[in-house]
């Protein structure tokens, strides 16, 4: 039988000294009329079958076309050492890191990852990592509710549309009353979200650059979120920190955001991870674990999980979240991934993508029929509208060897025969080319 | 205190000017600007290292932890138990590491056919082993399917035109079920554990109203237990039209031996990085596919999947669905490892894996029982809970034997946990361990017990081999440093 | 003279002011003391109500009041320096109440009965 090392003879004697006849002894406690006789599933396959059946799963699977591709979920560079790393089974099969002196591998490199996360934002504290970029805005959106002890969030139309319904989800079941304020022209519609602040608003969430890819400055609608003691949360694209002015800058009061982007792959949407930071008034307001330095008996520094008080397995049903397992693993990828880029790489990979983007965007604003529909102050993403519908546009350039963005039409009837485009990095100016040539051809 | 031994982080490493990457080149020119305003003044202050650098560190650090793959790890209700190498290896084939989540905003279905295929093994093997109708492998980890349950549940009473207040768990329960009901909105019951450590059935009787929208279990309980009573409970329960909601952290167990849907439960979780083998990550990513019986399918959440025609399609979930709890599939990449581990199991091996992991519980518990407090005498299933109340008063807690065990390369138990024990120590041992590494686990708490007998202050030194022992807790909150400071 | 309730709150009334903490034995059992939150002022509050909560480095509990009465003070002074509790559980209050049932101190433990109960556990 397949990872279990048990001989027959040791089988017996277990049996012996537990006093027991045989094997299915074993589930006295479980009543016998409740029991089955076994599951009506397929017997198991020997490894190198299961491979070769595997392998056959994943070739039905489309991964040759070129990615213009974005929406919150990148096909940037993976280096060979993020995986070489993030491998080894001493981070790959360790537990949560409750006994310090057993993890003090893991708690030093999530204790690291917290401080690039603060760097990144210029905020106080974080987290050591959520599920996902969604999920930390939803989280963030009931720290908002918590800390202002207000009942209504307002959500900004230029978040990712699936981020938005995943805090819908979350704000519904607890009663918390929300209005998403729609953009216009792609943008912040600045007036609508300045006159719906007042007293009894949480927080405002917004997004930066947004979805559209536009980008904006949101200091003078945060400071008007402060006159009123109500929180700024912005969700951010990691990557664009290294060019955009940071959150903490703004005044941001909450940061969340989605970390694929740093050294992992797409994997079809997860694992990837959320992180989330804040101010370090709030920090007994953040959900999930958070790893600090301290001493041990001898006076040796050591790392521990800290504020546990505000987690589950203590505080129960008045826990901060019930968050218990996170995304550790792909957040030390991205630890990883970022001690790699360092401060100048950082910059420079956002200026990569700004500089392709910006190129791609000059090279299809030439062409007839496609028209730019934010056409300034974009960062790696932006809107293209063409004369076909969204649907026959994206089919045409899927023949021709590309995924040519994301269909707006799908996700808002207004959207009408919009695509979204995404440049990152690893396009060259070659794909660029060709992607350039090939929509010339299908309008 | 002064500060003795000080520890080197990345950022100490740091040398301004040193890189660890090579990016693509800038193979275009542009003019483009942005406004100054929405620049960034000064960049983040990454560590500057190169990539020897990282590599030395980071393997460094990695070598500070224990791991299945080096210790044994018997953490009780965390299901330690080895991770099969092929797993890793299906799971980094291109085909499914590369996949652009927004196909499916695109409607691009035919371009993943085979992960929607695996997605659909795995849905299909959960109702199978679970007696459920339908699952969803959206929630990305078990706490996450727990709030998507009772989400599910709490729709199912709004939809009859009821809004319930209750949640009933029982004081032996994890914190994430509790912590769970406050996220849904509720109010949490908590019913005290009768002698055998069972859910007290008279009390949950009397407790029982139309106010309480669902009963959490976990079964078997923490403490290893099954409850005898389960049907009776799951009756008592339906009579007053609340759900009940069955907590599969547990399923290790029960494979092929007992079904959660045909006792009647209503909602299920599963935690995949435990029954099904995938890595544990260091505390993550898991995933928490949550199986329905029928009452309940009309709520399940956005994004699912169906097969018309031979072709798989995307489905958004209906007008009942309760909506998006995660963008897309979930942790689709650790939902995948599960589905292979099942595939080389299969129903046999399955069945063998609860059987064996019962039987390395017992063995384990017949060699101990002499030697620690038994809180609940009899037989367990995968886990069992031992208590050092004895020895605590001699001066040696719990807490003391889990320290000394990892300098012998032993993880230590889940200590403290459940909370109804006192001195808890609760021990998963897992299937994949054999009998020889168990039996030197026993041999090394024996010992503890006999060093507590002659030297008890002695354990207040352990662990003496890893470099660090016993952190001070308050001054890591009372002093709290929890990033890099320049 | 100190009354208790099995949460391991004490109370001690003069004339209609009713001065609440928490045991030595609740606080050795939480262990450091680092948070505390307070009721608010004015509150009218229930025995057995959880009015306050208190935080450890490895626990978390509510307070329960152990008698009704409207929140008169609270002792602020925790908020800064909770850790006191650590020191002296019996000689620092939480806060006090206006007495608005003075009869329910009757099924309140005494001090030998508190001993009692807690050698129980």
């Amino acid at each position: 039988m397949p990872y279990t090392p048990h001989t027959n003879e040791q089988i017996r004697e277990m049996l012996d000294l537990i006093g027991l006849d045989k094997e299915s002894d074993l589930f006295s406690s479980v009543p016998k009329e409740l029991q089955i006789s076994g599951i009506n599933l397929p017997e198991g396959l020997d490894e190198f079958s299961t491979f070769e059946k595997f392998k056959a799963i994943a070739a039905k699977n489309v991964t040759n076309k070129t990615l213009f591709m974005g929406g919150g979920y990148y096909d940037h560079i993976v280096p060979s050492a993020v995986d070489a790393l993030a491998g080894r089974s001493e981070f790959y099969t360790s537990y949560t890191p409750y006994q310090a002196e057993a993890s003090q591998g893991t708690l030093q490199v999530l204790y690291e990852y917290q401080s690039m996360i603060c760097e990144l934002s210029g905020l106080d504290v974080s987290n050591a990592s959520m599920y996902d970029g969604a999920s930390a805005l939803a989280e963030s959106a009931l720290m908002a509710v918590r800390i202002t002890k207000r009942n209504k969030i307002l959500i900004d139309g230029g978040i990712n549309p699936t981020y938005i319904k995943v805090v819908q989800t979350y704000l519904s079941f607890r009663d918390i009353e929300f209005e998403v304020i729609d953009v216009e022209n792609f943008k912040t519609n600045r007036q609508s979200v300045l006159d719906k602040i007042d007293e009894s608003v949480a927080g405002y969430l917004f997004q930066n650059p947004n979805f559209f890819g536009t980008i904006d400055d949101f200091t003078d609608i945060i400071e008007k979120l402060h006159v009123h003691k109500a929180l700024a949360v912005v969700s951010a694209y990691p990557i664009s920190l290294g060019m955009l002015k940071d959150p903490a800058s703004m005044g941001a009061d909450i940061f969340c955001a989605d970390g694929q982007c740093l050294g992992n792959y797409l994997n079809f949407g997860g694992p990837s991870f959320g992180m989330i930071a804040t101010k370090e008034a709030y920090i007994r307001n953040l959900p999930g674990r958070i790893i600090g330095r301290t001493l041990d008996k001898d006076g040796n520094e050591i790392f521990v999980l800290t504020m546990q008080a505000r987690e589950q397995h203590i505080r129960r049903h008045r826990a901060t979240s019930n968050i218990c397992s996170n995304q550790n693993l792909v957040a030390v990828r991205s630890t990883i991934f970022m001690s790699l880029l360092g401060k100048d790489g950082l910059a420079d990979m956002a200026n990569l993508c700004f500089s392709k983007a910006s190129y791609l965007k000059e090279q299809l604003s030439n062409i007839d029929g496609v028209e730019i529909l934010n056409k300034e102050n974009t960062f790696n993403e932006f809107v293209i509208s063409t004369p076909l519908s969204s649907d026959d546009f994206l089919d045409r350039l899927r023949e021709k060897g590309f995924y040519a963005g994301i269909n707006l039409a799908n996700i808002d009837d207004s959207f009408k025969n919009q695509i979204l485009v995404s440049v990152t990095e690893k396009r060259t100016k070659e794909q660029m080319d060709a992607f350039v040539s090939s929509i010339g051809d299908v309008l | 205190m002064s500060v003795n031994m000080k520890i080197k982080t990345i950022f100490d490493k740091s040398q301004n000017g040193r890189k660890g990457i090579t990016l693509p080149p800038l193979d275009v020119s542009v003019d483009t600007k942005i406004n100054s305003s929405l620049l960034r003044e000064e960049k983040a202050r990454l560590p500057e290292v190169s990539e020897f650098d990282v590599i030395r560190h980071f393997t460094n650090l990695s070598n500070k932890n224990m791991s299945i793959d080096k210790n044994f790890y018997p953490l009780g209700s965390c299901t330690m138990k080895y991770n099969p190498k092929i797993v890793e290896r299906i799971a980094n084939l291109d085909g499914f590491l590369n996949l652009h989540p927004h196909v499916v905003t695109n409607n691009f279905s035919e371009d993943v056919q085979g992960s929607l295929e695996t997605i659909d093994l795995l849905e299909k093997n959960l109702c199978e082993i679970t007696g459920m109708s339908a699952f969803t492998t959206t929630p990305q980890a078990g706490a996450h399917g727990e709030m998507l349950g009772i989400m599910m549940i709490d729709k199912y009473h709004k939809s009859k035109g009821e809004k319930r207040k209750y949640i009933i768990v029982p004081d032996s329960s994890h914190g994430t079920n509790p912590a769970t009901a406050a996220m849904v909105g509720y109010e949490v019951i908590t019913i005290k554990s009768d002698e055998n450590g069972a859910i007290d059935f008279e009390t949950f009787k009397k407790k029982m109203n139309r106010d309480v929208a669902a009963v959490m279990l976990t079964v078997p309980n923490t403490l290893g237990m099954y409850n005898k009573r389960i049907k009776e409970l799951c009756d008592v329960a339906h009579e007053y039209d609340a759900l009940m909601y069955y907590d599969g952290a547990n399923m290790n167990a029960i494979m092929g031996v007992v079904r959660p849907g045909d006792i009647g439960f209503d909602v299920i979780h599963i935690n995949v990085h435990k029954t099904f083998a995938t890595p544990h990550g260091g505390g993550g990513p898991g995933s928490g596919p949550v199986g329905v019986n029928d009452k309940l399918k009309e709520f399940l959440p956005d994004l699912g999947i169906k097969k018309e025609n031979g072709k798989y399609e995307f489905t958004s979930g209906g007008f009942n669905s309760i909506g998006k709890i995660s963008p897309f599939f979930g942790n689709y990449g650790i939902s995948l490892r599960a589905i292979t581990y099942m595939t080389v199991l299969g129903s046999n091996g399955m069945k063998n894996a609860s059987t064996k992991a019962v039987l390395n519980a017992n063995y384990l518990r017949v060699r101990l029982k002499d030697y620690f407090d038994v809180p609940y005498a009899g037989m367990c299933m995968h886990e069992c809970v031992l208590s050092a109340k004895t020895l605590a008063k001699k001066g040696v807690s719990a807490m003391d034997i889990a320290k000394y065990l990892l300098d012998f390369g032993l993880h230590s138990p889940t200590v403290y946990f459940p909370l109804i024990v006192k001195e808890a120590i609760m021990i998963e041992p897992t299937e994949t361990e054999n009998k020889e590494t168990i039996d030197y686990f026993c041999d090394t708490m024996i010992n503890a017990v006999k060093l507590a007998d002659e030297n008890p202050e002695e354990f207040a030194n352990y662990p003496k081999t890893l470099g660090v022992c016993r952190p001070d807790d308050t001054r890591a909150i009372k002093e709290l440093d929890v990033k890099f400071k320049y | 003279m100190k009354k208790y309730n099995e949460e391991h709150e004490w109370v001690e009334v003069n004339g209609d002011i009713a001065t609440v903490g928490i045991s030595a034995y609740a606080v050795e059992q939480l262990g450091d003391i680092t948070f505390l939150e307070l009721p608010e002022m004015d509150a009218e509050v229930s025995m057995g109500d959880s009015v306050a909560f208190i935080e450890s480095v490895k626990a978390a509990s509510d307070i329960y009041t152990p008698i009704s009465g409207d929140v008169c003070e609270i002792n602020e002074a925790l908020l800064d320096t909770p850790e006191v509790l650590n020191e002296d559980a019996q000689g620092n209050f939480i806060f006090k109440l206006k007495v608005s049932n003075a009869d329910e101190l009757d099924s309140l433990m005494s001090e030998d009965a508190y001993k009692n109960f807690v050698d129980s556990l």
